[in-house]
């Protein structure tokens, strides 16, 4: 049994047919369409390192089917910035260095996304809790929420 | 691949959903967020022949006052519920505990309905059904029947469903009170509670009139402890209320060990959460 997924990716629309129905939202960006930006840790829901955006809303893309995401709008980490043109949090993780290995890194930047969106971020109690689901095994976590404390801030400022 | 291989159906409608689990004689599963299910599948713990997501139902997904209780739909969003304006004025516990379920992008795709059914003995959402006295309406090949969420949670992970039963939708009476809190415990923030208590009381002027008190992370499923309410209602609010309750609570439950908490120790833990919840209930109202 196989099915079609229709999918928007970072602005760009995908229609996949043959697409076993067990495949994983993060197998089928990476090996389906190339994408490999989003990185695979756990692949059972624990590291958060395979965040993507749905919908607006950030997902872990191993908890999900890639048939699930049929007719839905998938951001990830290739759809924030360019190397030359890095969108506001990033550069925030690059001048904070808020990364070491990067491996968690495009977790670490989606999930920072959707925390912008959702939550004042005044503390960074509150920082901490909201990026509780995302492991780092290199910085500590000083300079990811230093990272995210600014561009909160920056934001902030902005509105 | 990380699952075993399944056949997934998306039907349109509940009865169309109820119709394809009967079908599968007890080799279905239903998919709903999949935040507990996925990790099942990726591990092969769960090797289901049908897989029936939900997720196409909309009208499975709502939040509404209905007369003296707020009844929300299966497949409502533990997000959806977290900033809910409604939650938070009616089911003030409710709402506090909603931080605590896993983290963001769990609560972005986890389901209420989905976390009932599961039946975690440490999860936000079954606690809350049982300090709320919540019933269930499910949905069976025979029709649709109301439990109470006591005798939903039958130990830890089961629930009393039938393998085509689907839960519909969860009402949860309002609790007429002045005090509540609700206090917990993890090893991570988000991740399930080595102890939880959460309370909802109502004072009068010689003491308490009426309370709620439930607990988790301390038995096989989430408790309501009705001899503590009991007591409670019994008992001074002077100087010595604090340890008197935090001692009623932790006499009331045998909590057991494992890899991440002893049983010594979440019973200590639960009673200082117990003494910090009512410090919090009592200030509520002076």
């Amino acid at each position: 049994m196989t099915v079609n997924v229709s999918v928007t990716v970072n602005g760009t629309r995908h229609d996949v047919s043959g697409v076993e129905p067990r495949l994983l939202l993060s197998d089928f960006l990476r090996e389906t369409l190339g994408l490999t930006g989003t990185h695979v840790g756990c692949e059972h829901g624990v590291c958060g390192a395979c965040t993507v955006l749905m919908d607006g809303h950030s997902v872990r893309s191993c908890l999900m089917l890639a048939v699930q995401a049929n007719g839905s709008e998938i951001t990830t980490v290739e759809g924030l910035g360019a190397p030359e043109a890095l969108n506001a949090l990033q550069t925030q993780f690059r001048e904070h260095h808020g990364l070491q290995c990067g491996f968690c890194t495009p977790g670490m930047l989606m999930t920072g996304e959707d925390l912008l969106r959702k939550y004042p971020l005044a503390t960074d109690e509150e920082i901490r809790e909201g990026l509780s689901g995302n492991l780092c095994r290199c910085t500590g976590y000083q300079n990811i929420v230093a990272a995210i404390r600014s561009a909160a801030a920056i934001l902030r400022e902005n509105v | 691949m990380k699952p075993a291989r399944f056949e997934y159906v998306a039907p349109a409608t509940l009865d169309a959903a109820v119709e394809a689990l009967a079908a599968a004689n007890g080799e279905g599963k239903v998919l709903a967020g999949g935040q507990s299910l996925l990790p099942l599948l990726n591990f092969r713990m769960a090797r289901p022949t049908v897989l029936v997501d939900l997720n196409g139902i909309k009208d499975l997904s709502f939040i509404e006052l209905r007369g003296d209780s707020v009844a929300i739909g299966a497949l409502t969003r533990h997000r959806e519920i977290e900033h809910s304006p409604l939650i938070a004025s009616r089911l003030p516990v409710m709402s506090a505990a909603m931080r605590h379920v896993a983290h963001l992008a769990i609560r972005n795709r986890g389901t209420i309905g989905g976390s009932l059914s599961h039946a975690d003995p440490a999860a936000e959402l079954p606690m809350m059904a049982m300090l709320y006295g919540a019933s269930l309406t499910v949905q069976g090949p025979g029709g649709r029947r109301t439990l109470m969420a006591k005798d939903f949670f039958v130990d830890a992970l089961t629930n009393c469903l039938e393998p085509e039963d689907i839960v519909v939708e969860i009402e949860f009476p309002i609790l007429q009170h002045d005090g509540w809190a609700f206090e917990e415990v993890a090893r991570r923030f988000g991740d399930f509670a080595l102890a939880s208590i959460a309370i909802s009381i109502r004072r009068d002027k010689s003491g308490i009139e009426d309370a709620r008190v439930a607990v988790m992370g301390v038995a096989d499923t989430p408790l309501r402890l009705e001899n503590v309410e009991k007591q409670l209602c019994e008992i001074e609010v002077d100087s010595r209320m604090l340890d008197r309750f935090s001692e009623l609570v932790t006499s009331s439950v045998t909590p057991n060990s494992d890899l991440h908490a002893s049983a010594e120790y979440r019973k200590h833990l639960l009673g200082e959460l117990a003494k910090r919840a009512m410090r919090t209930a009592l200030a509520a109202k002076g």
